[in-house]
């Protein structure tokens, strides 16, 4: 599975108050917790960031609440993936869950610039910035957390495992 | 863990838990639903393990929030879930599943949100989870879990005065940093904590996740059984404690008689500082309650310092007691006519201003001080606002002045 967009690089600690507002946790549709994606700390990300984009972060990303709507406004707001120096916990697992890819890669905060065109190689463990001609490795998350990545998240895939059909 | 999978089980191993209790509420559930929908079926595994309860928005302040209310009002009753707490009996999950005796020793316990952990107190593993995960636990009362490394959190000596839980774990988020206990079970031990009552370890272990932790943990002892019993509850897990001579990743020594009153200063929790160097900064708004310290203990201490004064001029003071049965209880000692004659405002239970819902949000430039237990950027309201996290104690003191102010000042 590979991404390819640009990068936007937030810092440290970037936590789930400014990743999706709590006053947006009335919604439930997905569409509309994208247009607030990232408003506490850039009110125009929503409408600036496009499909495949990626997000390069500092430590601890994600810290916070359990809300999935903050993952899920990323996601449906057209972020590719989330790399980060470190994850909080309940964000990581909550990211895959709903097919967000996330990649710890350390290096990649140092080395890559806003608006770098990257490209992930989940599988590979692979992050190019191919602005830059650079090549970073990291290591690949586990096979089955790939493969819920794949499928597009945790539902998706145990739906193909169990043969469940779409509800009409 | 290793009760709740059967076998013994080491840090770093993946393991498919069996779920003891499982939490949501209004904001959480609904999703939770979503996803078990597309699964096929949204009926609960075990309807007597599932506790649904209506707590950060109450009584409804949107029809938004109304018909989320309404969707899990519903669930309730369509699959006759007997722990539903509805508007009326409601109160901050963490709370209720405390005084309520679901919490006991030795449980595993899920909850989808992220202050679960509260529940460690009483010597339960307990953890927030999002939605699909909750959605996996309710489809099937099991979750796989990474088994967590340990860190030990010895705090040792007696309070000095005006010296209270929030500021100890305060002080250790500022010490170890709010990543400096990501993935690992947190577990505090030593004089200190022994000596502390129910209400102080539930606000250290609450804001365990906010040092990244995926649990925090008080093994339970004679206090805990004690408590337990003083609210009817009958021990159905064995009684777990850590072992004399466990392995810990990392461990921390904390003198707890050269500690100080502390805040947490803007925009981070681990951002914590004397009071004394902030001493003087002014506030709009100042907010008693919360899962970390909206307990009746916690009314009481604000309470002592507020009785016979008045809040400042220019200055809001709000008080939301965290559950129904701390506002009576508070009604009771008479605490909420000190409250109100000191000119604040008393809301009823729910988790009020703490995420920026309703009932005192901030407005552009306006300054907080808060016993809640986050102070991210619009964490209260707007973005351009400012939230300082402290202990009640400091935000009763905080709020007769108008300004941060040192609690040792108001205390005898």
């Amino acid at each position: 599975m590979k991404i390819r967009g640009r990068a936007w690089k937030f810092g440290d600690s970037i936590d789930t108050d400014v990743i999706l507002p709590g006053k947006y946790l009335t919604l439930t549709e997905p569409k509309e917790l994208a247009q607030h994606a990232m408003e506490g700390i850039d009110s125009e990300f929503s409408r600036r960031v496009q499909p495949g984009d990626i997000i390069v972060a500092g430590r601890n990303f994600g810290c916070g609440s359990s809300r999935e709507h903050a993952p899920l406004a990323l996601k449906h707001a057209g972020v590719g993936a989330v790399v980060a120096k470190s994850f909080a916990r309940i964000f990581f697992r909550n990211a895959v869950n709903i097919g967000l890819p996330v990649v710890i890669c350390p290096e990649a905060y140092e080395a890559v610039e806003q608006g770098d065109q990257l490209e992930v190689d989940l599988e590979g463990g692979v992050l190019r910035d191919l602005t830059k001609g650079v090549e970073l490795k990291f290591t690949p998350l586990p096979s089955f957390l790939l493969e819920i990545l794949s499928s597009g998240g945790l539902i998706p895939y145990l739906k193909s495992k169990l043969g469940v059909r779409d509800a009409l | 863990m290793a009760r709740s999978c059967r076998r013994s089980v080491s840090p770093g191993e993946y393991v498919e838990a069996s779920v003891d209790l499982a939490m949501f509420h209004e904001l959480t559930g609904p999703l939770t639903l979503k996803v078990l929908r597309k699964l096929g079926s949204d009926k609960p595994w075990d309807r007597e393990k599932l506790v649904i309860v209506l707590d950060h928005q109450v009584p409804a302040d949107t029809v938004k929030t109304a018909e989320l209310h309404k969707e899990l009002r519903i669930y309730a009753r369509r699959w006759g879930i007997p722990y539903f707490y509805d508007v009326g009996r409601h109160g901050i999950a963490h709370q209720l599943l405390v005084e309520e005796g679901f919490v006991q020793p030795g449980m595993l316990i899920v909850g989808a949100d992220s202050h679960t952990c509260t529940a460690g107190a009483l010597g339960a593993f307990a953890t927030g989870v999002g939605s699909t995960d909750m959605a996996a636990v309710v489809a099937t009362g099991k979750i796989w879990l990474r088994v967590p490394e340990s860190m030990k959190i010895m705090v040792d000596g007696e309070l000095p005065k005006g010296v209270y839980a929030k500021d100890v774990v305060l002080h250790v988020i500022g010490e170890i940093g709010a990543d400096g206990a990501t993935y690992m079970a947190v577990e505090f031990h030593g004089s200190t904590i022994e000596s502390m009552s129910i209400s102080d370890r539930l606000t250290i272990c609450n804001m365990a996740v906010e040092m990244g932790a995926k649990t925090g943990m008080v093994n339970p002892d004679a206090r805990t059984l004690e408590y337990l019993r003083s609210i009817g509850c009958e021990l159905r897990y064995p009684v777990l404690r850590s072992d004399d001579n466990a392995h810990y990743a990392e461990e921390l020594h904390i003198d707890a008689s050269k500690l100080e009153p502390v805040v947490a200063c803007p925009h981070r929790v681990d951002n914590v500082k004397a009071v004394a160097e902030v001493e003087g900064t002014p506030v709009d708004q100042v907010f008693i309650g919360s899962c970390t310290n909206g307990r009746i203990e916690d009314l009481r201490v604000a309470a002592k310092i507020l009785k016979g004064r008045k809040v400042a001029e220019g200055t809001r003071l709000i008080v939301i007691p965290a559950s129904q049965r701390v506002l009576k209880e508070a009604l009771r000692e008479e605490l909420i006519d000190i409250f109100v004659d000191a000119g604040g405002v008393v809301c009823n239970p729910n988790c009020g201003p703490c995420l920026g819902g309703h009932m005192g949000v901030l407005a552009d430039g306006e300054v907080a001080i808060s016993t809640s237990n986050r102070n991210f950027i619009g964490r209260m309201g707007s973005p351009k606002s400012e939230v300082y996290l402290a202990s009640p104690a400091t935000a009763a003191a905080s709020a007769v002045e108008g300004r941060i102010t040192d609690p040792r000042r108001y205390l005898p």
